[in-house]
């Protein structure tokens, strides 16, 4: 028998804080594997952010910066100004990118800063307790829309990748899901794909995962990831939305 | 070594370059837009990196991603903007991370004036973000004084692993005078093994953190902050003294507003009055030491400050209720001229022209 | 689960799944992506977190194709998997 998948070393053995059946899980461990194959974990410096992924500083094997609310991408600048030849990723939920700090990713991705973003959208804000997002979906129940999100008052829900892929310094931005085996495999090749942009020093590179907050949505795992693909998917189109042109 | 011209704003710069400084972030707003202006010509000739940050808040953060990956970085604002700096500066000492930052104090509260003020005393000393967590703040007095300082300031901030604040303001910061730089404060960065250079394979993981979610070891933490806090109280508190053990009046001034007063002291002298003056040039920590000395028959200390009273508070605690306090400021950006200051010294010691 | 009709129509490769007992919290993902439905979750027992833990019974290993979507869908990475 050959081992043909086994844990990546790019992940501690600390065992997660996270809900049973959180995606946070499964995307820790494709920018692990990513880390690890493309041969930068040694090198790597990440940035944390502040909603449930707070102490993924815990679990990737590699130095890793906390940052306060929203300021991952002026803090992996910094890191990545100092450390030009070391690779900076930031891992950023919902609230953190596109809330507080919408100014900080727009203008990382302007400077076309060479770093590489991985943006967790489950719509929603897991970690204080289930409040809106600004990528919460019309109609969605959360603590702070308990009517149901009204497009009225509250806004429509946020593009991010759309949003980022007219700036000119985003080299790469990709929309991907993490709902079934065959979207956990391309949402890999996606973020290997970020991740290489940045090695090859092309620009600002993110990557947005839709994924699922079990809990706060109040349904089971398997059902979150159907409500995931029924509703989230329609209104957040999978794809990619910019890469370097081919230079031949 | 040769004397050069400088606007006290260039000066920042160059003080910083000198100091083996190689990473700026900050963001324009008068009176010290020089600072970046400056910074962007210069630190590219020397390999440096400048960037404007898009706000003051993104450029604290960027300093302490810097200051994390092991850089000797600088940040520079004015009032309003260090305001918004106050949470990067509380995760920056939380985190125990070594840089410089800047104040060129203008007029407030709020927008405020751009013209001088001495307005961010409490908030160089009290913290003026959230925690209990203390600023090595120095107050230059000159320009020259602005360089000397600075150069120490980046040795001190890696020896305390913590940031230090340089307490300027307005006039400094626009003013043009003789400096040079002195080769014996120039220092290297010294070894930083906790910086975040990415492991190689070779070591643990690197945690640049201020998060303690476990009560205990926050306070462990906290304990071993404090610590660092006495042990600059120890040995770090500089100030500058003239005739207090002699004096009727004991002026209380720093930064340029002490240069006024000088010219106030040498006013009253020639009345023949007996003035001294007490400038401290660590604003923390405090030289409380040093109001020791003063004359026990003193008829009062004078704080003469460009605000409605804050390095007030601590002259009170230094004279521990021995010697009557009295204040005299101006606000807005209106700076005090000695007649004005001299007038209210003769109120104090009675019986004045 | 039309990704995992595809895996059942190709040619079979015989696998072995390991589960990290402890690691697990029962999250029941595993359960679901399964194509030949041999994981579960074994209500007979509690992990040390205090989860009904997911295995697959000894006599079901051999229906095991290793086609590892259960491993792609663990969120805490308990799972190995072998391929002969």
């Amino acid at each position: 028998m050959a081992v043909i998948f086994q844990k990546t070393r790019g992940l501690t053995d600390v065992p997660t804080h996270y809900c049973p059946g959180c995606t946070h899980g499964i995307i820790h461990r494709l920018v692990a594997e990513c880390l690890e194959e493309l041969g930068v974990l040694d090198d790597a410096i990440g940035v944390a952010p502040v909603g449930c992924s707070v102490m993924a500083y815990k679990y990737f094997n590699c130095d890793m910066h906390e940052a306060a609310h929203g300021r991952a991408p002026a803090v992996a600048t910094g890191i990545k100004r100092v450390r030009p030849d070391n690779f900076v990723f930031t891992y950023q939920g919902d609230g953190d990118l596109a809330s507080i700090g919408t100014a900080e990713i727009v203008h990382a991705a302007h400077r076309g800063e060479k770093i590489s973003t991985i943006f967790v959208n489950n719509a929603i804000y897991g970690m204080t307790g289930g409040q809106m997002a600004p990528t919460t979906l019309v109609g969605q129940k959360t603590t702070t829309s308990p009517y149901g999100r009204d497009k009225e008052t509250q806004g429509s829900p946020i593009r991010m990748s759309e949003l980022l892929a007219t700036i000119e310094g985003a080299a790469f931005v990709e929309r991907v899901a993490v709902d079934t085996p065959a979207n956990i495999r391309k949402a890999k090749k996606a973020i290997k794909e970020c991740f290489q942009v940045q090695i090859d020093r092309k620009g600002f590179g993110i990557v947005e995962v839709l994924s699922t907050c079990p809990t706060n949505w109040g349904l089971t795992p398997p059902e979150a990831l159907k409500w995931l693909e029924k509703n989230m998917i329609p209104y957040y189109p999978l794809g990619n939305f910019r890469r370097p042109e081919e230079v031949k | 070594m040769s004397k050069v011209l400088m606007k006290g704003n260039e000066a920042v710069g160059a003080a910083a370059i000198a100091a083996g400084c190689r990473y700026f972030f900050g963001y324009p707003i008068t009176p010290q837009s020089e600072v970046p202006e400056y910074l962007s010509r210069e630190l590219p000739k020397v390999g440096g990196v400048f960037v404007q940050a898009e706000s003051e808040v993104a450029a604290i953060n960027m300093v302490y991603g810097a200051a994390g990956a092991g850089g000797r970085v600088l940040t520079s604002s004015s009032s309003p903007g260090i305001a918004l700096k106050q949470e990067g500066i509380s995760y920056l000492a939380g985190a125990e991370l070594p840089c410089v930052i800047v104040d060129m104090m203008r007029g407030g509260p709020g927008l405020g004036s751009i013209q001088p003020s001495q307005t961010d005393y409490f908030l160089a000393t009290r913290g003026g973000g959230n925690g209990d967590y203390r600023l090595l703040v120095l107050a230059p007095s000159d320009v020259q004084e602005l360089v000397d300082l600075i150069m120490l300031g980046f040795d001190l901030a890696d020896e305390y692993r913590n940031p230090v604040m340089i307490l300027g303001d307005g006039m400094i910061g626009q003013m043009m005078e003789p400096v040079e730089f002195k080769e014996d404060l120039k220092r290297e960065a010294p070894e930083k093994p906790w910086a975040t250079t990415g492991t190689k394979g070779a070591r643990k993981p690197n945690i640049i953190n201020s998060l303690y979610l476990e009560a205990e070891l926050l306070e462990e933490h906290n304990h071993h902050l404090q610590a660092k806090y006495e042990k600059m109280r120890q040995k770090e508190v500089r100030v500058e003294t003239y005739n207090i053990e002699d004096a009727d009046l004991v002026f209380a001034a720093y930064g340029t507003t002490a240069r006024i007063v000088k010219t106030a002291i040498a006013k009253l002298e020639e009345e023949g009055h007996k003035v001294g003056l007490i400038r401290p040039i660590t604003l923390f920590p405090y030289p409380y030491d040093a109001f020791k000395n003063i004359n026990p028959n003193c008829k009062g200390v004078l704080t003469v400050e460009m605000n409605a009273g804050q390095m007030l508070d601590d002259v009170k605690i230094a004279v521990e209720g021995k010697i009557p306090t009295h204040f005299y400021g101006r606000t807005g950006g209106m700076v005090p001229g000695p007649a004005e200051i001299a007038d209210k010294a003769r109120e104090i010691l009675g019986g004045g022209r | 689960m039309d990704d995992l009709k595809g895996g059942l129509k190709m040619a079979k490769a015989s696998g072995r799944v390991t589960f990290d007992e402890d690691m697990c919290k029962g999250c029941g993902l595993c359960v679901t992506v399964c194509p030949v439905n041999i994981i579960e979750l074994d209500t007979g027992k509690l992990n040390k977190k205090g989860y009904y833990p997911a295995s697959v019974k000894d006599e079901n290993m051999e229906k095991c194709i290793s086609c590892a979507n259960c491993a792609m869908i663990c969120p805490d990475v308990v799972i190995t998997v072998e391929r002969l």
